[in-house]
């Protein structure tokens, strides 16, 4: 017989164990690398940054670690993609952290996809189509002009949470909209030449690059979002593109490479490697050396594939 | 399209036409004219809507960008405000897993044994050819900003029969306050690391030995559980479960109000970029009532009117699970590799009887189970799986610990699993397994092949 005093008296216990929690710095929990490198920007020494997915990973495959569980049961503001990018895992992480300051409806919820205008909304919701996301297109973060917004609902946010330092970080995002804007009319500039150039694509995430750009996608290596290419499918392509010069085949630092670069040889078109974020390739560790790393790599290749 | 539509439409048209006169055919021809010239616009009108509606969506990269050259401004002056997502917010996420195989057994299912335990429920190898597998619905949502809840019903076939089985109907705060959560109803404990996860995500298709022998594959019961989570950068966790025990293994006595109680501690972390570890301890120590054994062997021996043997006593459980998991800089996408084990004990003190005859039992049952996945290139995976199991009883009646199944005579049931999956995409997955079965002493040679479909809302990418 299980004696019911002790029972209720270990679960008791349970409530009497009061953690820790020394309030030095806002805890932020990103999603991805940029958010992390916005809160960074805006929050400076007054915050603690964590990013749950590395450069090299692909955000759609990221499991619910126990790592980020703890993480996330310390934060106080959450900075994510949104647009179901992150439903494989951020519902359980929100579960298991038991954290009640950053669950959906809170101000230490925030996702940067509802401040944004979003691509690609799909009309028929149907895996049969690959990977769909029932709210647009989510790789949004290749658009640099959409980091103004971000960074605008970041400082509200932390406004929100920290009002005792709202000067410090409203200080912040008035230089990093400066930095920004300079920044923004150069790359314009010199990207100039890179209008109408023509690109072959292996996941569908550039669009908003290629709005910016005016890149031209002209085919994606994956048959569906999210689908690995088939060889008769790549023959097909092949076939389809074969009277294309001047084209260049992108992809993101986490995505096979194998495909790309049999395409590649049949082709001759050279392979682009872009940083879908902050610290994805060499050089481009810093929000601003991101897009400098990726207008300078495409202009580069588009010389070299003449 | 049109064609296949218009008569239809006609049809209904005159059908609803309220004035109608019997012998005006000419009238009605025109009438029916009519309505087929203004439908067939309107629909050539919609259909035109609908295709430039969908070349905006889909083709917007391949337009021309409409004005600028590149942009050298921000585009939105404002912040958006947050836009509805559509109908699928408040409603909760509905998803429905199909789950099939297809098996071939040397030896007779039916007449499956596990020496040295008990066997209950759903605890066996399956079914000889096609069957259904463990076919689920699962639906769930936030309550409200404090609770979440999820119920999911499973449809399985035993004996011909449909049944219905509610394998978790359970509530759960969204966050007290300190890293507590609480959670009451019916749910998967969580001792064991693979106790709490649902079969479609096993990386096999059956349970390890050591589960189906415990606890008759898995632990869900009717309870609470108080867990919380340390506000530390290492990964720790305790929890606390109460738990009602009416159902195998725990089988507490109808006046009992609980009948088991869990302790459970899980810590883990990373280890680099590409590593990432969790180990756990559990305890179950429960009350048992009466604990029979249910295994379709026995249900033979129902027709020579042998009343079921039962268990009642005390019964503990220790569990230790670990598992270890790697990917080329944590990317999941191309490959990985997964280690896991667990090793169960439990300790069972009180009496075994068969209607009026009673004898004592001090049973002690062990087993463990190491397993590796590897995901050797995108969408293939390939397992191996080791079973072993250990146990031995005694008691005043040897020949009642006999009936009951649980003198091994020495007997350790072992087990080798080989596997290969292959996944179109998250949501389908078709798998072969073979097992070299040593349960008991005659080696049963098992194929099993099986699909899991999952419909409707994103699956978990729980660790």
């Amino acid at each position: 017989m299980i004696k019911r005093q002790f029972i209720i008296a270990g679960l008791l216990s349970w409530l009497i164990v009061i953690p820790h929690i020394s309030h030095a710095a806002l805890n932020v929990f990103a999603c991805e690398p940029e958010w992390a490198a916005i809160a960074q920007e805006i929050g400076g020494d007054k915050v603690k940054v964590n990013s749950a997915t590395r450069p090299m990973q692909d955000p759609h495959y990221v499991q619910a670690r126990p790592s980020l569980i703890s993480k996330v049961r310390r934060a106080d503001l959450l900075v994510c993609t949104g647009a179901d990018l992150e439903e494989g895992w951020l519902p359980v992480l929100l579960r298991k952290g038991s954290n009640p300051r950053i669950q959906a409806g809170q101000a230490g919820h925030l996702m940067i996809a509802d401040y944004v205008q979003l691509k690609e909304i799909p009309i028929r919701l149907d895996r049969s189509e690959g990977h769909m996301h029932a709210a647009g297109n989510p790789h949004f973060q290749t658009d640099p002009r959409n980091m103004l917004p971000a960074a605008r609902v970041v400082t509200e946010r932390l406004v929100t949470l920290d009002g005792e330092n709202e000067q410090v970080y409203r200080d912040h995002l008035s230089s990093f909209e400066q930095r920004w804007k300079a920044s923004l009319r150069r790359w314009g500039e010199r990207a100039a030449p890179l209008q109408g150039q023509p690109v072959v694509v292996y996941h569908r995430s550039w669009i908003y690059l290629q709005d910016w750009l005016g890149l031209k996608e002209v085919a994606a290596l994956e048959p569906k979002p999210g689908v690995p290419p088939g060889s008769r499918y790549l023959a097909d392509l092949l076939t389809r593109t074969q009277d294309m010069s001047g084209l260049l085949i992108i992809h993101s630092q986490y995505q096979e490479s194998k495909s790309i670069n049999w395409f590649s040889d049949k082709t001759g078109a050279p392979v682009v490697v872009l940083p879908s974020t902050v610290g994805g390739t060499p050089g481009a560790d810093s929000l601003f050396s991101w897009f400098d790393t990726i207008v300078t790599r495409l202009l580069d290749a588009q010389d070299s594939a003449g | 399209m049109n064609k296949l539509r218009l008569p239809v439409l006609g049809m209904a048209a005159v059908l609803s036409a309220p004035a109608f006169a019997d012998n005006d055919f000419e009238a009605l021809q025109k009438q029916l004219d009519a309505i087929k010239q203004d439908y067939e616009s309107r629909i050539t009108e919609l259909e035109k809507r609908l295709e430039k509606a969908e070349q905006e969506s889909k083709q917007a990269p391949q337009q021309e960008p409409e004005i600028q050259s590149v942009s050298t401004e921000d585009k939105p002056a404002e912040i958006v405000r947050g836009k509805p997502k559509g109908d699928r917010s408040f409603n909760p996420a509905i998803s429905l897993i199909l789950d099939g195989r297809y098996s071939d057994f040397s030896r007779d299912p039916e007449e499956y044994e596990l020496p040295g335990f008990m066997l209950a429920g759903e605890a066996g190898p399956g079914e000889q050819g096609f069957a259904l597998g463990h076919n689920e619905l699962v639906i769930s949502a936030n309550a409200d900003d404090k609770f979440y809840g999820r119920f999911t019903a499973v449809f399985a076939e035993h004996d011909g029969e449909t049944e219905l089985e509610i394998e978790e109907a359970f509530f759960e705060t969204l966050g007290l306050d300190y890293g507590l959560k609480l959670k009451g109803g019916r749910f998967f404990s969580d001792i064991g690391y693979l106790n709490s996860q649902h079969p479609h995500q096993w990386d096999f298709t059956d349970a390890p030995l050591i589960y189906r022998g415990l606890f008759g594959n898995q632990l869900n019961e009717d309870g609470l559980q108080l867990s919380w989570v340390a506000p530390t950068d290492l990964y720790l966790s305790f929890g606390s479960e109460v738990l009602r025990g009416a159902s195998y293994p725990i089988s507490a006595d109808s006046n009992d109000t609980v009948g088991a109680y869990t302790l459970f501690a899980k810590l883990g972390g990373d280890v680099g970029a590409s590593n990432s570890w969790q180990a756990g301890i559990s305890l179950l120590d429960s009350d048992v009532g009466e604990r029979t054994s249910e295994a379709h062997g026995h249900e033979e021996h129902e027709e020579e009117e042998h009343e079921a043997i039962a268990f009642s006593g005390d019964s503990k459980t220790w569990g230790a699970d670990f598992v270890w998991k790697w990917a080329p800089n944590g990317n999941r996408k191309q490959r990985y590799l997964q280690l896991q084990a667990e090793y169960f004990f439990r300790d069972d003190d009180g009496i075994l009887s068969e209607g009026e005859e009673v004898g004592t039992l001090v049973g002690e049952q062990s087993g463990w189970y190491a397993q590796a996945v590897y995901q050797f290139m995108p969408r293939w995976r390939l397992g191996l799986r080791y079973d072993s199991l250990d146990s031995s009883a005694t008691g005043s009646d040897q020949e009642l610990i006999e009936e009951a199944g649980l003198d091994s005579g020495g007997y350790k049931p072992q087990r080798w699993s080989l596997m290969g999956d292959w996944s179109n995409s998250e949501f389908s997955r078709f798998r072969v397994q073979y097992n070299r079965d040593e349960s008991s002493p005659e080696v049963d040679d098992q194929w099993l092949f099986q699909y899991i479909l999952s419909l409707g809302s994103h699956g978990a990418h729980r660790y």
